[in-house]
């Protein structure tokens, strides 16, 4: 299926969008999505889709056992073709084959927003940190040493709550 | 424009139209929609239901609960053109559920790519609101439905490139004035840079029907909210000023004033008029009011009419189903109607 926007190159992107009261999807490669301002998941991916399923058919002739998520059967080739991770424990399951693409996507790897119900404390405890020492920084920079100290303080009391 | 609403940063209604805070969250104990069949779908459908519906917030009592599956074509799409739901989640309706609050404000949709979707808009640029809005109702359905949450990757999501804190902060922009100069190429190729991305809201081209820009944050893991709508606030305040300075340059222009006069005849006099024509017309009687050519019509006027005048909008809002020519018909006397007779500053009147 060629790009509907540049009729030149292979689409990638389907992007459902409503025109004129009706549903319509448009093909696009991975560069005009890109341009038109649409996530592209396989630009950031990374994936060659064609040498992946090269490399899917080298695996039928041989008896080779694919790595699959316990808890909902997913293999790392589905996670790729779909562009969609099958559940949460998948990201455990391909913690390494996913961080790449991750980390070319985000440009960092490790969250350091809000924080869910079920984060035990010492994870909070050192997001809580993270997110004073950064603020530190800043105080210092902006030559605000009262509130400076003030955070200091409050990095030490957290810091010997961690150990506890 | 006065020199003070010029360099007014706090009222950006002439550029912002509104603000829009989504958050993707899903539940521990099962696959993600992509991996859920329809009766599975179904159940996650029900648990988000009563855990919003039984919950114990002052605004429980304030959602409705819409089955997808059981709706006409012609209101799903409306939803879709009110911007409450998206596209994709119209594209296959089974085993998916809507809540929706009373005034519209909140939409939390079930299994779209995500079990979850918590969405809030407000008009004009109101993040702050609006994000503090959605991280309420998050906080409290994570206590009732426990959300898949990594300790590296936070929360986690069906596509990798929401993970992390899964919020999308979007601004939803009318820029008439950079489209005309032929800037938004260029603009569009810094931020993603950036970390964020705009893209048209209306049509498929580079120069989207009506002008309407939606710009929002691209990058989710490694960064707080906060950081993200600071990020995208500072941007927005920069196109702003922007928009602003190439809508000065333009206005003087004999041209650009003739279409937008024209623009607003066409609207005032039509008895036909077809959708893609209105979003245009529109978008030039807004760049007219923008610049204060016409002093009673406000903003929430033509907000309200770039929704009203989509077809199936138009149609439900009618009651019945409409061939195309006679939703040309009633859509002209819709904008008629609504822009009846503004009065045109003596100023104006009279062309140096």
């Amino acid at each position: 299926m060629l790009c509907q926007s540049c009729e030149k190159k292979q689409a990638t992107t389907h992007i459902k969008t409503i025109l004129n009261g009706e549903l319509k999807e448009y093909n696009l490669c991975s560069e005009c999505a890109q341009k038109l301002g649409y996530n592209s998941f396989y630009s950031g991916f990374g994936f060659d889709l064609d040498k992946l399923f090269g490399s899917f058919m080298e695996g039928i002739g041989t008896v080779k056992t694919k790595k699959r998520c316990q808890c909902c059967g997913s293999s790392f080739e589905d996670i790729a073709k779909s562009g969609k991770v099958g559940c949460a424990e998948c990201y455990d399951t391909f913690y390494d084959e996913l961080m790449p693409s991750i980390q070319r996507i985000h440009g960092r790897t490790s969250h350091t927003g809000k924080l869910a119900h079920s984060a035990g404390t010492e994870v909070r405890i050192k997001n809580e940190i993270a997110r004073c020492r950064s603020e530190l920084e800043q105080a210092i920079k902006a030559q605000e040493f009262e509130k400076a100290a003030e955070l200091r303080d409050r990095i030490i009391e957290l810091e010997k709550n961690g150990k506890e | 424009m006065s020199e003070k609403k010029y360099n007014d940063l706090k009222n950006v209604s002439d550029v912002v139209i509104s603000t829009r805070i989504r958050f993707a969250r899903n539940l521990r104990e099962y696959p993600f929609p992509c991996r859920l069949s329809d009766e599975k779908k179904r159940k996650v459908a029900s648990i988000v239901k009563e855990a919003v519906l039984e919950g114990h917030s002052a605004i429980s009592h304030r959602f409705r609960y819409i089955q997808m599956s059981e709706l006409t074509q012609e209101e799903a799409v409306s939803l879709v053109e009110r911007h409450l739901v998206s596209p994709e989640f119209i594209s296959d309706r089974q085993g998916r559920g809507l809540l929706l609050l009373d005034d519209e404000s909140v939409s939390i949709m079930i299994n779209e790519e995500d079990h979850v979707r918590i969405q809030v808009i407000n008009s004009g640029m109101k993040l702050d609101d609006a994000y503090d809005m959605a991280d309420k109702i998050d906080t409290l359905l994570d206590e009732q439905l426990n959300f898949a949450f990594h300790e590296k990757l936070g929360y986690l999501t069906q596509c990798p490139t929401n993970i992390g804190t899964g919020m999308r902060a979007s601004l939803m922009l009318h820029l008439p004035a950079l489209m005309e100069s032929g800037a938004m190429g260029k603009i569009s190729a810094s931020l993603s840079k950036l970390g964020l991305v705009i893209r048209g809201l209306y049509g498929e081209g580079s120069d989207p029907n009506g002008a309407i820009y939606q710009l929002s944050n691209q990058v989710t893991l490694g960064i707080t909210e906060k950081e993200a709508i600071k990020n995208l606030r500072d941007i927005a305040c920069q196109l702003v000023t922007q928009e602003r300075n190439a809508r000065q340059n333009l206005i003087g222009n004999i041209n650009i004033l003739d279409n937008i006069y024209r623009s607003f005849g066409i609207l005032q006099y039509a008895r036909l008029l077809s959708n893609h024509e209105s979003m245009k017309l529109l978008s030039q009687v807004r760049f007219g009011v923008e610049a204060g050519l016409f002093e009673n019509i406000d903003f929430d006027t033509i907000n309200r009419l770039f929704i009203e005048i989509q077809p199936a909008t138009l149609m439900k809002n009618i009651g019945k189903k409409l061939t195309p020519a006679e939703r040309d018909r009633i859509r002209a006397e819709l904008v008629r109607t609504a822009l009846i007779q503004p009065k045109i500053p003596t100023s104006h009147r009279l062309e140096k």
